[in-house]
């Protein structure tokens, strides 16, 4: 599956977590998600044990922790919003480092901020180890929507042509003089955005009469039949029923405690 | 109508073509188009009464002017538009909403844009595309896509992205796409447009080793000669012209009539 190798979310490799079917770990990664979202913000604990699930993840898979955590960046402006919180929350202050901080703005900034990061980490350890196209059979098989796959297939080919195409518009600008930098030549990119569009849609219109001629009556090709054994779902789920055994045991412990 | 091998043989000595596969006498002609006539939703006339007929593993360049019909035509072949007046049949069969799949499986299009045609992530999986959606599957499916790779001389990419080939690579394998359906008739929109002329050549070799009937639409009139040993003119929506490919590039008067031109220095010699 070579498809792969250009996304810069891939990390190529034979480990077991590499080799299981894609739609286990689809699975796998929404129960996950589950299970960090079911989490009570102040069980502190329970994330630590959700960050131990991942790296003991990262571990079979070999994918060093650097490599997914630069990729994590990508959430930072949702942190920084995160920020705001404490700032601008309602109810009791509490000082931090002497600045009065609104108390259930910070849980809720954290509450945003671990779950993000937990679900960020837990998307790229997914695309880390499953190439695009192994993940749009694995949809497939799990009987998520033909339109659905056929839409992300085309968007997964097409994507890089239309950005190209973009590049190749404001390029041809540039070599004509063009500045964005100045406001009153914004109206350009305006435009070619807009042609753009236009371009892109008529494209498609391609497509689908090039997909026609070929028999496209809807669907793509079913996909290969191999269907995952009962091992792989059971190594697959495991970490996930982890994930969603934590918060559980978080809320009994809490309630015994209170009891 | 001369036979095409004889005028093949004839013409082109050293042609690398490989000779058709003999058809059984009185086999349908591979394309018969007659009386065609198509205005579009907006009124405006593209067709006015179109007749053409390809025999079985013959090769015929159709050629006109911008705006003559020519991509109208195309559609028409295989019923994504379909005809306000006249008939097309291929291979017997006519083009008739009941028949759709089994049309569309035996006229292979190559469109112009190879991006258009190539849509799937990878190589192989757009080769299956087409075979896959007329029921072939498994082993054979597998056969399909390797024995078209191998046709174009792209055995060995099944796995690569279409964006990472070149120009030449893609249109090689928007052909085999069209191969693995094994069409009766293969038809190809400007193929040699936007080739280096390595690549043009590189693709003229592999048509010429297809025993397949061919409706190739240029503008590229030496690529016509060289493949085609007849060319149908089309021009405001009526075939104008239809002989020896030879014959008609010859006649600079016909040729200027319907806006075409040789390239500077060449002589249809």
């Amino acid at each position: 599956m070579g498809a792969g190798h250009a996304h810069p979310l891939h990390r190529p490799g034979t480990s077991p977590v590499h080799r299981l079917p894609a739609e286990v770990k689809v699975v796998a990664a929404v129960l996950g998600a589950v299970g960090v979202v079911a989490t009570p913000r102040e069980a502190f604990g329970v994330f630590a044990g959700h960050l131990l699930v991942l790296a003991a993840i990262w571990a079979i898979a070999r994918i060093p922790p650097g490599w997914i955590l630069r990729r994590a960046v990508i959430e930072l402006p949702f942190v920084v919003l995160a920020v705001l919180l404490p700032i601008t929350g309602p109810g009791p202050r509490v000082d931090v480092w002497g600045v009065a901080l609104s108390e259930p703005g910070l849980l809720g900034a954290w509450n945003i901020v671990v779950k993000g990061t937990l679900g960020v980490l837990i998307s790229l350890t997914l695309a880390a180890t499953t190439p695009l196209r192994a993940l749009l059979i694995g949809l497939q098989r799990l009987r998520v929507p033909a339109l659905v796959v056929t839409i992300a297939t085309l968007m997964l080919r097409y994507a890089d042509l239309i950005l190209a195409e973009a590049a190749r518009m404001r390029r041809a600008r540039l070599a004509r003089g063009h500045d964005p930098r100045f406001l009153w030549q914004v109206g350009a990119t305006a435009r070619g955005v807009g042609t753009l569009f236009v371009r892109t849609y008529e494209r498609g219109e391609r497509v689908h009469l090039a997909m026609l001629s070929r028999g496209f009556t809807g669907a793509l090709p079913g996909a290969a039949d191999a269907v995952p054994t009962r091992r792989e779902w059971l190594a697959g789920l495991a970490p996930a029923a982890v994930a969603l055994a934590l918060p559980v045991l978080a809320v009994l412990g809490r309630s015994g405690a209170a009891g | 109508m001369t036979t095409p091998d004889a005028d093949r043989g004839a013409r082109h000595p050293g042609a690398p073509g490989r000779p058709p596969t003999p058809r059984p006498p009185g086999a349908p002609p591979a394309l018969e188009v007659s009386g065609l006539a198509f205005a579009y939703p907006d009124g405006h006339p593209a067709l006015h009464g179109v007749d053409l007929r390809v025999e079985a593993g013959e090769r015929v360049a159709l050629l006109g002017p911008n705006g003559a019909g020519k991509t109208t035509l195309v559609l028409h072949l295989n019923g994504i538009l379909r005809a306000g007046a006249g008939r097309v049949t291929v291979a017997g069969l006519p083009v008739q909403r009941e028949h759709l799949r089994e049309i569309r499986r035996r006229v292979g299009v190559v469109f112009q844009d190879p991006d258009d045609q190539l849509f799937m992530p990878t190589v192989g999986d757009d080769v299956a595309f087409g075979p896959a959606n007329f029921g072939v599957a498994g082993d054979a499916l597998r056969d399909r896509v390797r024995d078209a790779l191998a046709a174009v001389d792209m055995a060995g990419f099944a796995d690569r992205s279409p964006l990472h080939l070149s120009g030449g690579q893609r249109r090689r394998v928007a052909l085999a796409t069209v191969l693995a359906c094994r069409p009766e008739i293969l038809v190809l929109d400007e193929p040699s447009s936007n080739l280096d002329p390595v690549a043009r050549r590189e693709l003229a070799e592999v048509l010429l080793r297809l025993d397949v009937s061919v409706l190739m639409v240029t503008h590229d009139l030496p690529y016509a000669l060289q493949l085609c040993p007849r060319a149908v003119i089309l021009d405001d929506g009526v075939v104008v012209a239809d002989g020896p490919t030879r014959e008609l590039l010859a006649d600079p008067g016909l040729l200027a009539r319907h806006r075409l031109e040789l390239p500077f220095g060449f002589t249809p010699g």
